[in-house]
Order: C-alpha cells, then sequence, then structure tokens
C-alpha cells in the first residue's frame, strides 16, 4: 500500500472512531441520565439521598463516554490493526510513531481540566449538601441553619422539638458490639433500640461508639459516619419522604458484624412527637438508670465491671472547640 | 525421565504441596455450626410451646478455653446440659425460656440493656417475680443479656454474689438465679443471638475471646418451618 | 574505585560474593530443610520463653491469653528460620569480626532450595513464593463465595467467615505487594540494565526469604483461631482480637522488613548498575515502573512496620497506641495504615503499567508512543500516592476541612493514571497486533483497569462516597484494579518471560483457555459487585439482604468458574515446563528487548561483556534504527534488524 492512502485511511480511522464514540456517549448518556438515573440507589427519601443520587449520575454522564472512549478505541485497534487482517499494511513506525507532542499536550489538559471540573464540583456539592451526609467529626463546619442551637440546647438539657417547628432534631447514635441504640436529647433522653424519625426534618445524627468503631450507615437517608470511641461524630439529612428504611454497620467490627442491621422509619411529624413522648413516659423508669446525656461515653475498658460515664467534659456545643475526655473521678 | 515419569512426578509433587495447604486451610476452619445443633423442633407437637432451658457459668472448666464464660443448654431428648449454642426451633411458635445465672454481675455498659424487651408483655421473672426494668447499679448487677438482636430480644440476666459455681455444668445447688420469660419466633431463618454484657474478662472491653467466638456467648437461633 | 594497584602487582580478586560449587550439596548444609528444623525449635523456645515470663503476670495468667508467648514464639521462629537457611551466616561472622566467607552457591537443582544470590535463582523462587501465597488466598476466597450463595443458611459460622474474609484479604495483599516486583523485577531489572548482579544480592535473598516467612507467619493466623479485623486490622477491634491477631501484626512487619528490603536493593541496583550508555531516557519503561515501586517501599513500608510495633504493644504489654480511653486514638492506627496503604495499593498497580508498556510495542510492531509520558506517569502516581490516604477516612469524622483537599489530591492522582492509557492507547494506533497470550493479558489490564480507574473517581467524590464506602462497591473497585490491573499484568509478564526464564515456552493453546476463562470470569465476578453494593450490601457480612441473592449467587458461581481458570494456568505450567517442555529459542517473540539479547539459558553474569547501550529498546519497524547496544562481539545488534522477520504469515 502507497504511503498516501496509508495516511488517508489513518484520517478516515480517526474520525471514524471519533464520530462512534460521539454518537455512542450521547446516546447512552441520555438513556442513563433519563432512564436509570432517577432509580440510582438509594432513592430519594432524604435530601442527601435526594442531592448524591444527581452527584453519582453526573459523574456516571462523566464517566461513561471515558470508559466508552477506551473500550471502543481497543475493540476497534483489536479488530482493525492485527496481523490477521490479509490488507493489513505495515505498522507505523519511526520516530514518528513514538510521540506527538500535539496529541500528549491536549490529552494532559484536557484530562487535567476534567479532573480539576470534578474536584470543584465535588466540593461544592459536598458544601451545598450540609456535608452531604457524611460524618464531619464533633466540630462540623458545614451545617443546616439552627444546628448549633438545637445541640447546644440538647446537651444542655433543654432541648425542645415540636412538630412544624423547622427545629434541627439531634439523635444521638450509640454503637456498641453488635447494635445501635438511639437517644433522644429533647425528649428527656430516653434511649430505645427502634430510630424513628420525623418526617420534613433536618436531622443531626451524632454518632458515637461504646468499644470499637463501627460505621453508622442509614442506607435510605443516605447518611454514613463511623462511629469511633469518644468521638462526637456528626452528620445532618433533611427527611423528605415518609418510609422505611435500613441501618447497617459498614465497618468491620467484629463476629456478629453482619447482623448488626435494624429497621428504622420515617413518620409524619405528628405521629413522631406522638411516639416519643409516649417512650419517654414508658422508659423514665430506666432513662433514669441511664448514664446522663453526653456526646460521648468512656466505658470502662477493662472488661465488664463498670457502666459507662458520661465525658467529664460538658462544654457547650460549638463549632471550634474540640471536646475533651475525662472519667469522673 | 520419560515423560509419563514426569507427568507422574510434577502431578504426585503438585497434589502433596495443594493437598497440604488445602489440608491445613480445611482442618483450621472447619464448615457448620461449632458444638452442632441442638434440635427443638421435633420433641414437642406442633403449635405446642418449646420448652427451652439454659444456663450462664462463669467458666466452662473443660474444652479449649476452660477459663470462658459460656452458656449451656439443657438437650430436650436427654435432658442433659449440653456445650451448643445454635438450637433449632420451629417458626411462628412460643418459647418458653428459663435460664439458669450462675454468673456474677456488675452495673451495665449500656443501661438500655437492664429493660426487658421483646418478650411477651415487655416482662421476665426472677426467682418467680415479675419485672421490667432492673437496675444494675444496685445489688449484684446484671451478669449477662440473653439478646437476640435483630429481634429486638433482650433480658438481663441478673448477677448472684461471688462465682461460687467453679466449672460446668453448675449444680442445682449452688447459687443461682432463675429467670423466665416467653417470646415468639418470627418466620424461617437464621438469628443470631448474643450477650450485651462485655463478659469476656482479660481482652480490652471484654468484647474478645468468649464474647467473640460462637458456641460461649452467642450462637444462631435457626428457625425452621415445621 | 579509589584503590590503585601497582603495575606489576596482580589486582586482588574482589571478595568473592559467589562461591560456585558444582553439585546438590548434601543433605546437611543449608537449606529450606534446616530452615524449617530451626524455625520450629525457634517457635518452641519463644513459645516456653513467652510463657515462663507472661506467668509472673497476674492478668496475664489471668486471661487464659498471653499474647507475649505468641508474639516471641513467632519471632524466635523467624529468626530460627532465617538463621537455619543461612540468611545470617554473613551479617554473623561479620559482627564477631571474622572475615566472612562467601556464601556456597551451588549450581545444582538444590539450589532453588537454598540461600542463593543469583538474582534469577531468587527470581524463580519469588514465582513459587506468590503462586503459593495467591492459592492459599484464592483457596479462602472460594470459601467467601460459597458462604454468601444464601443469605440465612450458613455453611461456616459467623466468627469463622470473618477469619476466613481477613485472611483472605491479608494473604492477597501480601502476596500482591510483591508480585511483580519479587519475580519479575527481580529476574529481570539486571538483564533490562545490562547489569551482572544486583547491587546487594544478599539483600535480595534476605527479602526473599523474609517474604517466605511472612506466609507461614500469617498462616499460623488460622492455627491461632484467626482474627476478626480483615485486612485494615482497625483498632481497637484489633486490640481485642484473639491471639490470630499477633500473627497478623507480626506477619505485616515481617512483609513490610521484605518489602523495604527489595525495593531498596532494587532502586540502588537501577541508580547505580546501569550499563554504559543506559541513560535515564533509555531506561525501559517496566524499570520505571520498578524504580517507583521501590521508592514506594522504601518510604512506606516502615510506616507499617512501625504502626505493627505499637499494636504489638498494646497486644503483649498493654499500652494504649490505639485505645482512645487509655490515652491513645483509634485514629492513629487509621492514619498510620493508610499512610502506608494507599502508596501500597500503587505498589500494586505500578509494575503492572510497567509491564504492558513493556509488552504492548513487543507485540503491536510499533514504538512505546510517548515514551517520556508514561515514565513521568509512573512517578507522577508514586509522588502523589502519599497525600491521598485520608480518602479512606471521608466518614471517620477527620477534620471536615481536609476533605475538599483529599478529595482533589485523590482526584489528581488520575491525570498521571490517565498517561498510561494514552502511552497504550497511542501505541496501539494503526498497530501491527499480533494476539499472542502476553498481548491479551495486557489488552484485558487496559479493559478492567480502565473500570477500576473511573469508580475509583465514584470513590473520591465525598458525596458519592456516602453511598459506596465500605460496601461491596469498593470492594468490586479494588478487585478490578489489583487483580485487574496487576494479576492479569502478572500473567502476562509471566507467559512473556517464561521462555527466557526456563528455556521453555507456555502452550499457547492452554493459555488462550486460561486467558479467555480468567477475563470473562474476572468481570462476571466482580461487576454485579457494584451493583450489590450500590443497593446497600456492606463489606464482610455473613449475611444480607434477601432481594440480592440472585446478584450474590451468580457472582459466586462466576467467581467458582474463576477459580477453576487458574486450574488451566496450572496445567499449562506443569505440562509445558516440566511434563513435555518446548525449548524456547532465545527471542521468541522477536523483543528489542536488552534481556532476550543474551543467550538462553542466560549465562551466570547474565551477559558475557557488559553492553554498550545506544538507544532505548522500541524501535520497531523503525527504517535505519540506531544500533541498540554493543556487546562486544559481532554482529552488533540493531535496532531494526528484527523488522524484516516480523513476517504476518508466521501469524496467521
Amino acid at each position: 500500500m502507497s504511503p498516501e492512502s496509508a495516511i488517508g485511511s489513518e484520517e478516515n480511522h480517526f474520525r471514524r472512531i471519533v464520530i462512534i464514540w460521539v454518537v455512542l456517549s450521547v446516546v447512552l448518556d441520555l438513556l442513563f441520565w433519563f432512564l436509570v438515573g432517577p432509580h440510582v440507589p438509594p432513592g430519594r427519601m432524604t435530601s442527601t439521598a435526594k442531592d448524591n443520587q444527581f452527584d453519582f449520575n453526573v459523574l456516571m454522564v462523566i464517566g461513561l463516554p471515558v470508559v466508552i472512549g477506551v473500550w471502543e478505541w481497543l475493540g476497534y485497534a483489536a479488530v482493525k490493526w492485527n496481523v490477521k487482517r490479509k490488507d493489513m499494511p505495515e505498522s507505523v513506525g519511526g520516530p514518528g510513531a513514538a510521540g506527538n507532542k500535539r496529541t500528549e499536550v491536549s490529552w494532559i489538559v484536557i484530562t487535567t481540566f476534567v479532573v480539576l471540573c470534578l474536584a470543584v464540583f465535588g466540593t461544592i456539592a459536598l458544601y451545598a449538601g450540609n456535608g452531604s451526609g457524611s460524618g464531619e467529626g464533633p466540630n462540623p463546619i458545614l451545617q443546616p441553619a439552627g444546628a448549633v442551637k438545637a445541640e447546644t440546647a440538647a446537651l444542655a438539657g433543654t432541648g425542645s422539638w415540636s412538630p412544624n417547628s423547622n427545629e434541627v432534631l439531634p439523635v444521638q447514635v450509640i454503637a456498641q458490639q453488635w447494635k445501635f441504640t438511639y437517644r433522644y436529647p429533647t425528649f428527656g433522653g430516653f434511649e430505645s433500640p427502634d430510630l424513628i424519625v420525623p418526617d420534613n426534618t433536618e436531622i443531626a445524627f451524632n454518632v458515637t461508639s461504646l468499644d470499637v468503631i463501627h460505621s453508622f450507615w442509614a442506607y435510605q437517608l443516605e447518611v454514613k459516619a463511623d462511629a469511633n470511641p469518644m468521638q462526637n461524630n456528626v452528620a445532618f439529612t433533611k427527611t423528605e419522604q415518609l418510609g422505611n428504611f435500613e441501618v447497617r454497620c459498614s465497618e468491620l467490627c467484629g463476629i456478629w458484624h453482619g447482623a448488626m442491621f435494624n429497621p428504622g422509619k420515617v413518620v409524619s411529624e405528628s405521629a413522631f412527637m406522638t411516639w416519643a413522648t409516649t417512650t419517654e413516659s414508658t422508659n423514665a423508669t430506666n432513662t433514669a438508670n441511664l448514664a446522663p446525656f453526653a456526646w460521648t461515653y468512656v466505658p470502662d475498658a477493662n472488661g465488664a465491671a463498670g457502666g459507662y460515664y458520661p465525658d467529664g467534659n460538658v462544654t457547650p456545643y460549638s463549632t471550634v472547640e474540640i471536646y475533651g475526655s475525662k472519667q469522673p473521678s | 525421565m520419560s515423560r509419563g515419569g514426569r507427568l507422574a512426578t510434577v502431578l504426585g509433587l503438585f497434589l502433596v504441596v495443594v493437598g497440604l495447604v488445602v489440608w491445613a486451610v480445611a482442618s483450621l476452619l472447619n464448615p457448620g455450626v461449632p458444638g452442632g445443633v441442638v434440635n427443638f423442633t421435633k420433641t414437642q407437637a406442633a403449635g405446642q410451646p418449646v420448652q427451652l432451658t439454659v444456663q450462664t457459668v462463669g467458666s466452662i472448666g473443660f474444652g479449649a478455653h476452660p477459663t470462658w464464660v459460656s452458656y449451656l443448654v439443657k438437650d430436650p431428648t436427654s435432658g442433659k446440659w449440653i456445650h451448643a449454642t445454635s438450637w433449632e426451633l420451629p417458626a411462628h411458635t412460643l418459647v418458653n425460656m428459663t435460664i439458669d445465672q450462675y454468673d456474677s454481675g456488675s452495673p451495665l455498659r449500656n443501661q438500655e440493656w437492664g429493660q426487658v424487651l421483646g418478650t411477651i408483655g415487655s416482662t421476665a421473672t426472677l426467682n418467680g417475680t415479675s419485672f421490667s426494668v432492673y437496675n444494675s447499679n444496685t445489688g449484684n448487677g446484671v451478669g449477662h443479656t440473653f439478646a437476640i438482636p435483630t429481634l429486638n430480644i433482650s433480658v438481663p440476666l441478673v448477677g448472684v454474689s461471688g462465682n461460687p459455681c467453679g466449672a460446668a455444668p453448675c449444680h442445682f445447688n449452688s447459687p443461682h438465679n432463675v429467670e423466665t420469660f416467653s417470646f415468639k419466633t418470627p418466620g424461617a431463618g437464621s438469628y443470631n443471638w448474643q450477650c450485651f454484657v462485655p463478659c469476656a474478662l482479660g481482652y480490652l472491653f471484654g468484647n474478645g475471646g468468649a464474647m467473640s467466638t460462637q458456641n460461649y456467648m452467642g450462637g444462631e437461633l435457626e428457625v425452621v418451618n415445621s | 574505585m579509589t584503590t590503585s594497584v601497582e603495575a606489576g602487582v596482580e589486582a586482588p580478586e574482589p571478595p568473592a560474593f559467589i562461591d560456585p560449587r558444582k553439585g546438590a550439596g548434601g543433605w546437611l548444609s543449608q537449606h529450606v530443610g534446616t530452615a524449617i528444623v530451626c524455625g520450629f525449635l525457634g517457635y518452641i523456645l519463644g513459645h516456653w520463653l513467652g510463657n515462663y515470663i507472661g506467668s509472673a503476670y497476674p492478668y496475664i495468667a489471668n486471661s487464659g491469653q498471653n499474647s507475649l508467648t505468641d508474639f516471641l514464639a513467632l519471632l524466635f521462629m523467624v529468626t530460627g528460620w532465617l538463621l537455619g537457611i543461612g540468611a545470617l551466616n554473613y551479617p554473623l561472622a561479620k559482627i564477631v569480626g571474622r572475615e566472612a566467607k562467601g556464601e556456597v552457591q551451588y549450581t545444582g537443582w538444590t539450589r532453588y532450595f537454598r540461600y542463593n544470590l543469583d538474582h534469577k535463582v531468587v527470581g524463580i523462587q519469588y514465582v513459587v513464593g506468590v503462586l503459593l501465597f495467591f492459592f492459599t488466598g484464592g483457596l479462602l476466597a472460594m470459601a467467601i463465595r460459597t458462604e454468601l450463595l444464601n443469605p440465612t443458611v450458613h455453611v461456616f459460622s459467623a466468627d469463622t467467615y470473618i477469619k476466613i474474609v481477613s485472611e483472605h484479604g491479608t494473604i492477597m495483599m501480601m502476596m500482591a505487594s510483591s508480585v511483580i516486583v519479587g519475580p519479575l523485577g527481580n529476574y529481570f531489572v539486571p538483564l533490562m540494565i545490562g547489569a551482572r548482579r544486583m547491587a546487594f544480592p544478599r539483600i535480595e535473598a534476605f527479602s526473599l526469604w523474609t517474604f517466605i516467612a511472612g506466609y507461614f507467619v500469617i498462616f499460623s493466623a488460622l492455627a491461632y483461631g484467626g482474627f476478626p479485623t480483615g485486612w485494615t486490622g482497625y483498632a481497637p477491634l484489633q486490640t481485642q482480637a484473639g491471639p490470630g491477631m499477633v500473627s497478623y501484626l507480626f506477619g505485616f512487619a515481617v512483609i513490610s522488613v521484605g518489602m523495604m528490603t527489595a525495593g531498596f536493593n532494587l532502586a540502588v541496583t537501577i541508580i547505580n548498575y546501569r550499563a554504559p550508555g543506559m541513560t535515564w531516557s533509555r531506561v525501559p519503561v517496566f524499570v520505571w515502573s520498578i524504580i517507583a515501586t521501590a521508592a514506594l517501599l522504601t518510604l512506606a513500608s516502615p510506616v507499617l512496620t512501625a504502626a505493627g510495633l505499637f499494636g504489638l504493644l498494646d497486644k503483649v504489654d498493654q499500652t494504649a497506641f490505639y485505645v482512645t480511653e487509655h490515652g491513645g486514638s483509634s485514629y492513629l492506627w487509621e492514619n498510620l495504615f493508610w499512610f502506608f496503604g494507599h502508596p501500597e495499593v500503587y505498589i500494586m498497580a505500578l509494575p503492572g503499567f510497567g509491564i504492558v508498556g513493556e509488552i504492548i510495542p513487543v507485540f503491536c510492531r510499533k514504538p512505546l508512543f510517548a515514551y517520556r509520558i508514561a515514565a513521568a506517569g509512573m512517578i507522577g502516581v508514586a509522588l502523589l500516592s502519599f497525600f491521598v490516604w485520608q480518602h479512606h477516612l471521608f466518614q471517620s469524622g477527620i477534620d471536615p476541612d481536609m476533605r475538599p483537599l483529599f478529595m482533589l489530591t485523590t482526584e489528581l492522582i488520575s491525570i498521571p493514571t490517565g498517561f498510561i492509557f494514552l502511552v497504550g492507547m497511542g501505541t496501539l494506533y494503526k498497530a501491527k497486533i499480533r494476539y499472542e497470550v502476553p498481548m491479551l493479558f495486557c489488552m484485558a489490564v487496559y479493559f478492567n483497569f480502565l473500570i477500576g480507574g473511573v469508580s475509583g473517581v465514584f470513590l473520591s467524590d465525598v458525596p458519592v462516597n456516602v453511598t459506596v464506602h465500605g460496601g461491596f462497591f469498593v470492594l468490586s473497585h479494588f478487585h478490578y484494579t489489583i487483580m485487574g490491573g496487576l494479576i492479569f499484568a502478572f500473567f502476562a509478564g509471566l507467559y512473556f518471560w517464561l521462555p527466557k526464564m526456563t528455556g521453555r515456552t507456555m502452550n499457547k493453546k492452554l493459555g488462550l483457555w486460561h486467558f479467555w476463562t480468567m477475563f470473562v470470569f474476572f468481570n462476571l465476578t466482580f461487576f454485579p459487585m457494584f451493583v450489590i453494593g450500590m443497593l446497600g450490601q456492606p463489606r464482610r457480612v455473613f449475611t444480607y439482604a434477601k432481594n440480592l441473592q440472585t446478584l450474590n449467587d451468580f457472582s459466586s458461581i462466576a467467581a467458582f468458574c474463576l477459580g477453576a481458570s487458574f486450574l488451566i494456568f496450572v496445567a499449562n505450567l506443569m505440562w509445558s515446563q516440566f511434563i513435555a517442555p518446548q525449548k524456547a529459542p532465545a527471542n521468541p517473540w522477536d523483543s528489542l528487548g536488552l534481556e532476550w539479547q543474551t543467550a538462553t539459558p542466560i549465562p551466570a553474569y547474565n551477559f558475557e561483556r557488559i553492553p554498550v547501550i545506544m538507544t532505548d529498546p522500541y524501535h520497531y519497524s523503525e527504517e535505519g534504527a540506531p544500533e541498540l547496544a554493543d556487546f562486544g562481539h559481532d554482529p552488533p545488534v540493531h535496532a531494526s534488524s528484527f523488522t524484516a522477520r516480523t513476517d504476518p504469515n508466521q501469524y496467521e
């Protein structure tokens, strides 16, 4: 084959690859966005679930063309440019095949641009989503309005919540081997193995552990926060739909890690109020036995002996202070 | 060496090496339920409540870990105490449970488990007296809990003074608390049960050893359709 | 050299690091058998000593668990093993001030069972070692998938299942950190840079025998009742765990000493032992990938050794490095572990990139596209890999300010990784692909690693990370990168280089069967796991939601077939290497690589004379290409000389 025709076919190859790529990418992106996108797990039960589903779909729309492009290139090369083809010309050798500055520079510029866009997009999404439902540690910087007030009041024991008040509801998640229990500081600090939250409410999950590291994963709520001993890990979400959800432990915590799950429920605000006040009164005897409410608890680490104690350093909830810890003498 | 000879040699060596690894792995990871499954489905007529009697003992006194705390169960056919914590139960059936608690107690790490949760009437009896909340900061404290976490069932087992019983099975004459309660089994499936008192002494947080090994402080309820 | 030699006086022999001796050596000389015996005796001694010391402490006597005994037994076992194999002969002689004799190097088949200082012997020993790790880990993977066939009916008890998962993960990670660097790195780096040996042959052999000792240590975890933490070993679960945890901590410490020494040796060799003319712009890309990996091995592994030592102290002496309640921090382990752990995952990716870059031009009959970009990509990945570790802790409650930063660095690392794709795609462009088994494996690396890489971008995005962290999505992601990338590349390298290593070609038909079954069933096993993860299945669980059974069963059955595909490889290995060996030509793939230009079997010192390198080894299909190297004999090898021999009809 003459060099001229080789060059001619070269241009055709590249153009053909690009055309196929653009068509495939557009079609598959549109199919994904409109057919699959709205159903991407874990659904749209909360603000964070909805936002993170959108994020996932955006990444997918960017990622699909990348995958299609590389696979198409591999497939095209595998079919077109192998020695089994009878009309296969000599491969392009020589110094020209060892590099092409324009291709290299454009590749670097394009990938860098895409990657920087992704990082900016992720950061904006994280800030706009008030932390996107992920554990932010004891001093969250991204939080909904009213969180500081609600959390401060909760620790002081003066917190209140009522239906349609638009107040943030603090819920404490206590992980231990191998079950989560939940304390409601705004309702006398009662503790329950049931997680029930009101609809249309900003929830502040305060996650801590009495022993090893667990991870609180409220799947449909799109909340995930590691439960660390002696640390309060706060995550926010806003419920937007009624329904049931699943809570699971997503950090290996020992023998019964796989069985560390429980169902939860988003109910209407008035139904929640009824449940919370009823449980508060039925549990009153046991609530009196519980350790006073605190963000973290210090178990006696030497075995069975000893209960848990509230964190000695009960400073007010603050976005800047780091909580110390002292076991009361 | 001929090709046949090489084939035999290579295959033989391969089988020896693979055999050694497979044997070592398999013998160290015995499949199945440690201690076996005690069957409570055969021993009574359909629909009749199951009588399930267990005891707790501070140190088992035999086997691979003689110092470990453990549960024992009374075999429904022979009436003997056996060391097995997985029990096959019929689905949707009432279980009347009796627990002889021979171990000492302490304050609970999480007082939530001082409540009786998930049993019929949310109560249990302690030596004949009904109760629904026990304050573990008083008296002998709580030694163990019998809990089925995924069913939200938990019953505190009140401790006795000291550890009068040295080795399993404990004799009825030895000081102990008797607790009874009932619960209904759910549909067929496998449900784990455990203790919520970090009672495995000597390990950080008390949740290692006996608490982290099946057939000591935890096991499975194998619920089957009868 | 600064020593001058007087005229007329014969120059003194350099101290012999190898004392070659014909024959196999007697039963009483040092070999694997004496190492096992000494290791066993060391174990007993350590066990006794631990019990002797421990019995004086009431807290140990009362608890029924003596971690000191477990630790000392393993420590003495490894020391005994190294003593028995002969690894300590030289340093001990030096310590007591005697002039050390060179190690006896037998030439017969028994050299593969001895402390041998020839990098070509060590390479083969490493192949056997990593395959032993790989098949043990694979067996455990089969057990995992068996348990997950049903959400509620259990094959294993809950604690046994956690043991299996943890042991599988740890064995595989230990294997993967050496799988290419150990066998192929040690074997081919000196050949590719025109060196006659490694810079530190004793250290090289030491790294191998500690690697093998690591296998026994981590295997002993099963005998001790296993450990419940997975390969990440998070504290304080680690501190709470039983005696098997000591095996994990000490095993990783042993392995990381091996990694450190291997990396150090490779880096020094590549920097100092390049042949004349082997400038940095002529170094093969595989060597670039190995020096990048060597830097990571040398700098990241010590962190793991130290972290493991803290963990051992917590367990043995009840210190509180990782116990928050006693003044330590559970975050300390997480940070130390991942500060090692994230460079570690690039230790498991870079050598794969190198192999692909090395092999693709040979089968494309084209120069490597953008050689400098390939080298820059590897160095870039290596540098950035030290700045991304906290993306493993996005949900852990770390300082929330740090998360955008680690999101950025993590996403930045996809730029140099993308370079590797540019290099591959550029080389494939208008190439002349020969479908040999190594080439197919290389193309599969691109196919698989792409999914692994793109799913990594999802993981690095903090909001999406909330859904995918700690679930089957991330599990699938790293199997796509490590198995889909590194292990496929390892097999590419093995099929490619075994003809040089053993002088025997692998059977192509069996190789194709191996490739296609492995490729298809790998994807069928792990792709559904992305969906399983999105649907909410956490990692390391023995029971799961009933609606996920179909997907899990599909994945399990594919996994069994994937397991079976490796039996084809074993059959091929045994058949074509031992039972019906086919003699390989000296350069069966017509490669321009320096390693192929020496004779098969390779002479003891690799090259009769040190070659003088003229150009890089990628001038395929180039008319008037420069000479590749001057080997000091006629005729010189021309870089272009193979183009003529590449007859397309040969591969019809």
